[in-house]
């Protein structure tokens, strides 16, 4: 079984500070780490080849800093891992970045055959949860998102339950498929000692727009089909009545007066 | 792109009923057609589905797309990502709107790739700019910190999902008259080998938090579990749901279905009782639509004091039974 | 501090802090309320390679030595002492294991037991034999390939939920003491079952049961080391062991103190916080200073062993001998002393640093919702397991007379 997670470097909180003059992220400062849904997927990959054998690739877009990701999936299981980075790829919305990643993972493929590419359900930069299926969409591989439990695994296919707001579906992926998962799916492990250890040594493989045949007129904030034209920092209520009293039983008398008078209750 | 015409919503179809994000994007999608002076048209994919357009028309589309076959029954991301791009190539929509809900999130990013186009995912807010008639679709990113307006300008139609509960449904006028237009499903084409299996509806029936007009939600300062059972009295007692920010979910003290937030559920209700939430952004985002918004927390300082319409400074222990004694009275 | 510890301890130390602060700390109160063993927090240790921190690379451990074990069970134990024991007490009851086991036996055990899959637990006292080992009841008579063992131990920490259980029961009553000899007996052999669950002050995160075996036939190949040399494999496996239960000690203080000194600096009281009280903050300051001191004693003895320890195992790997072989090819220093007196002044700093630090709270640290009064039950068990404070008092003194005799003064 070979599984090959996707992973992006975030900002580590997502309580990111934003200069209110220019509505534009402070970056400076923000400490960055793997995206959190991306634990889940990795730690959902690792688990799946210790239950199977294989190997855990990885791979990510970013600027080169992002190394780091990698280094932190080897920590946490991963056996290889890949790094596309390239000016080209730079402002890239989630049309050109799914396309990149497709790209890398075509290139991973033929070298050795991919079963099963995991993504978490969404970053906690950017909120789309685009990635998974895009990626799917271009290999021309089935897919399923919100996967919140994998019911079996075997060497044909991968059957998967999915979140729907109403319940659950379950449904059967051959491979190769795409999953893009939830939180539910695992609970990520803390990375072991060995894992720290041979995260420092690892080789990162990067890899270049050109080295992955990549089509640079799908690549960058110059070819991308959206763009952000403005950005500001949401405008929010900060004129709170404080309801006070002598005492919880005073402030609660006065707070039900209030939602009673204006007939909330 | 002069030949891409009208705006379109998909009509989520869920357990045999037509889902309220459909009237929502009637709403936002009305906004759009008339600034642009074109038709709004939903489009409807399933099995035995032909029967709602007739309601798609009542709450205002002006023409209803069907695609009805037995091969659509459950959704199957490749086969209705293969037809709604069959129904794109073929009728050429200006804009479409999808609902972001998990479908709906799925099926438009799978959907944009094959039509070869832009989508903004996740929108609250979508707008005419009046000067070159691009839809500006405004979206909450890094957790709610910033909002972000995207366009799509060379590639059509433009695409976006629309947060649930970020428009009024629609209203309804019976008997209103419109085209309904039926799409060919076609076999050969619109496959996947994914299959679908079963589908099993969630425990606990009958929660349905959006339609809930009070709601009191535990964050962090509960503590506890057990904490919920005081929650659960005060809704009882105000006949409402119980909700939860991220950290109580996250600790297990609560099922996920319950969260409130950027990574749970958006909600609208007339009253929302916050206990011991701090008030973080990406938990706002999803509750800063209610009416009003009571905090009762025992810091001052939490962020929620101030963006809250009451804020109660005290322990949730002690103010909760208040009330819930006051209200006895 | 900075006590010069290598690349793969301070991960060590990383990891196990992040594993404690992640997977211990939420669940630690509810556990310990519950008094279950938790079979997701044995997942968690399996998962972030817990229990092969002091075992060859070979088997699948990390190759770690003494020192990263006492560490990770220093660590663990500054967050819930009752949950170190899972990675803790599989350690003790496989030390013998791994001191006295051929290469065979080795192959056998220890892959299973570097993956966490195997839980060990080590099997000494009994009713009529707690201080006085050399006085168990537990007999192992031979008959043909196996042994039959009959007898009962009891206060067995990861009791039921280990699989192997290393016992030391007496093979040659006649010879009294030097008939004691060790038997590794799997959970499920016909005869071996379960008594009693123990109802505990402390530690009740860890199950503590009575075995009973009812003519429990053993392979021979179960055997560690030769007849009769038992007491001298435990008293090996101790002099190894005590230093993990003295940082366990300095994991408790250490953890009291981190419960409290944010709340005493939080907490006010007649205007002010109370750590500005110079009677409450010399306190403090004289239980960190006893907990660094202890952690100073820890550190030094492990890596010492380590530098013994660690070439021993490589060449007993090489050689395909007995650990306990090799270690004599190059043993200089008896560790038993410098182990007592670890063992002894961390416990005894740990229970004074717990009970200290309730007291500096308050009531607040006398109710259960605050962790305090669990670190003051936890921290008892320190001063009696593996040797009471009493017994390695007579361990540090044996050893004082007998230097001082072959000094002749």
């Amino acid at each position: 079984m070979h599984i090959l997670a996707c992973v992006k470097q975030t900002p580590k909180s997502d309580n990111v500070k934003i200069d209110p003059a220019t509505g534009c992220l402070i970056r400076s400062g923000a400490e960055s780490a793997m995206n959190p849904f991306d634990e889940y997927a990795l730690e959902e990959a690792v688990v799946l080849k210790e239950q199977l054998g294989g190997q855990v690739s990885v791979i990510t877009m970013g600027p080169p800093a992002a190394e780091n990701v990698l280094r932190d999936s080897i920590a946490r299981g991963a056996d290889k891992v890949y790094q596309l980075s390239d000016m080209a790829f730079a402002g890239s919305d989630t049309w050109s970045t799914s396309y990149a990643l497709a790209k890398g993972a075509e290139k991973i493929n033929e070298a050795q055959k991919i079963d099963l590419i995991i993504c978490g359900k969404q970053t906690n930069d950017s909120d789309t949860g685009h990635i998974g299926p895009q990626i799917s969409a271009w290999l021309n591989w089935p897919n399923a998102a919100f996967v919140k439990r994998v019911v079996k695994a075997d060497e044909q296919c991968i059957v998967v339950e999915r979140l729907t707001e109403s319940g659950t579906e379950i449904l059967q992926l051959p491979y190769p498929c795409v999953i893009s998962v939830v939180k539910e799916i695992s609970n990520p492990r803390v990375r072991s000692v060995k894992g720290r250890m041979a995260a420092k040594r690892a080789e990162v493989v990067k890899w270049t727009a050109d080295d992955i045949g990549a089509d640079k007129n799908k690549l960058g904030i110059q070819h991308c089909p959206t763009r952000v034209v403005k950005s500001f920092s949401p405008q929010r209520n900060t004129n709170a009545v404080v309801v006070d009293g002598a005492n919880g039983k005073e402030k609660a008398a006065k707070l039900v007066a209030l939602l009673k008078e204006n007939k909330y209750i | 792109m002069k030949e891409w015409k009208n705006v379109w919503i998909l009509a989520e179809v869920a357990q045999d009923k037509i889902s309220p994000t459909a009237y929502e994007l009637l709403t936002a999608g009305r906004s759009l057609a008339d600034a642009l002076g074109e038709k709004l048209c939903a489009v409807l994919l399933g099995h035995d589905v032909k029967k709602f357009a007739q309601d798609l028309l009542d709450h205002g589309a002006d023409a209803v797309y069907v695609c009805d076959d037995v091969s659509l029954q459950h959704y199957v991301d490749d086969v209705y990502a293969k037809t709604l791009n069959g129904m794109i190539q073929a009728y050429k929509p200006n804009k479409f709107l999808l609902p972001a809900t998990n479908l709906g999130r799925s099926l438009s990013a799978k959907t944009a790739i094959f039509a070869g186009t832009g989508l903004t995912a996740d929108a609250t807010e979508v707008m005419i700019n009046p000067s070159d008639g691009q839809m500006h679709a405004t979206r909450p990113t890094f957790g709610g910190n910033l909002m972000a307006t995207i366009t799509c300008a060379r590639t059509r139609p433009e695409m976006c999902s629309l947060r649930p509960m970020s428009y009024p449904k629609a209203a309804c006028v019976p008997g209103k008259k419109g085209e309904v237009i039926e799409f060919a499903f076609d076999a050969e084409k619109y496959t996947s080998l994914a299959k679908f299996l079963q589908f099993i509806k969630s425990e606990g029936e009958g929660l349905d938090l959006s339609e809930t007009d009070v709601i009191v939600a535990g964050g962090r300062g509960l503590g506890k579990a057990e904490g919920f059972d005081l929650l659960y009295k005060l809704a009882e007692r105000l006949g409402g749901a119980v909700a939860a920010s991220r950290a109580p979910v996250d600790n297990g003290w609560i099922e996920y279905r319950r969260q409130i937030g950027l990574t749970g559920r958006t909600i609208k209700p007339k009253l929302y009782i916050a206990c011991g939430i701090s008030g973080q952004i990406q938990h706002m985002a999803g509750c800063s639509g209610a009416d009003v918004i009571v905090a009762i927390n025992k810091d001052p300082n939490a962020p929620i004091m101030k963006m809250a319409h009451y804020a109660v400074e005290g322990d949730l222990y002690e103010v909760i039974p208040a009330i819930l004694e006051t209200l006895e009275k | 501090m900075d006590y010069a510890i290598n690349e793969m301890e301070q991960e060590t130390l990383n990891a196990t802090r992040e594993f404690a602060q992640k997977k211990l700390k939420p669940v630690r109160a509810e556990m310990d309320a519950k008094e279950v063993f938790s079979p997701e927090i044995l997942q968690e240790f399996r998962k972030s390679g817990m229990f092969g921190l002091w075992l060859p690379e070979k088997y699948g451990g990390l190759g770690g030595g003494i020192t990263c074990l006492a560490m990770a069970f220093e660590e663990f134990s500054r967050v819930c002492a009752g949950l170190a024991l899972t990675p803790g007490t599989t350690a003790l009851g496989a030390i013998p294991m791994f001191l006295a086991a051929t290469e065979a036996q080795r192959e056998r055990w220890c892959y299973d037991l570097a993956s966490g899959k195997k839980l060990w637990a080590f099997a000494l006292t009994e009713p009529e034999a707690g201080s006085d080992a050399s006085a168990l009841k537990t007999t192992a008579i031979k008959d043909g390939d196996f042994y039959i063992v009959n007898g009962t131990k009891h206060f067995i920490s990861t009791g039921k939920e280990a699989d192997f259980y290393t016992v030391a029961v007496n093979t040659n009553p006649a010879r009294g003491a030097r008939g004691i000899s060790l038997l590794v007996i799997e959970k499920g052999t016909p005869g071996f079952t379960f008594g009693k669950k123990e109802e505990k002050m402390g530690i009740r995160t860890n199950p503590t049961y009575e075995l009973i075996f009812e003519n429990v036939r053993v392979p021979r190949e179960n055997l560690l080391g030769s007849e009769g040399r038992g007491l001298l494999y435990v008293q090996e496996t101790l002099d190894y062991s005590r230093p993990g239960v003295a940082a366990q000690a300095v994991g408790i203080a250490q953890g009291a103190l981190d419960e409290t000194i944010p709340y005493l600096r939080t907490r006010k009281q007649f205007g002010q916080p109370i750590i500005t009280f110079q009677a409450l903050a010399h306190k403090v300051a004289e239980l960190a200073a006893k907990t660094e001191a202890g952690r100073a004693m820890v550190y030094n003895l492990t890596h010492r062993m380590d530098e013994e320890f660690l070439p021993a195992v490589k060449a007993a790997l090489e050689n395909g001998t007995p650990v306990h072989d090799e270690l004599k090819k190059i043993k200089g220093v008896r560790w038993t002393k410098y182990s007592a007196m670890a063992k002894l002044f961390c416990a005894n700093t740990a229970m004074e640093v717990a009970d200290e630090c309730v007291t500096l709270c308050g009531g607040v640290a006398y109710m259960r919702d605050f962790p305090l009064e669990k670190f003051m039950r936890d921290a008892k068990i320190t001063q009696i397991y593996e040797g009471t404070t009493h017994i390695q008092k007579n361990e540090i003194i044996a050893a004082l007379i007998k230097e001082y005799a072959a000094k002749g003064e």
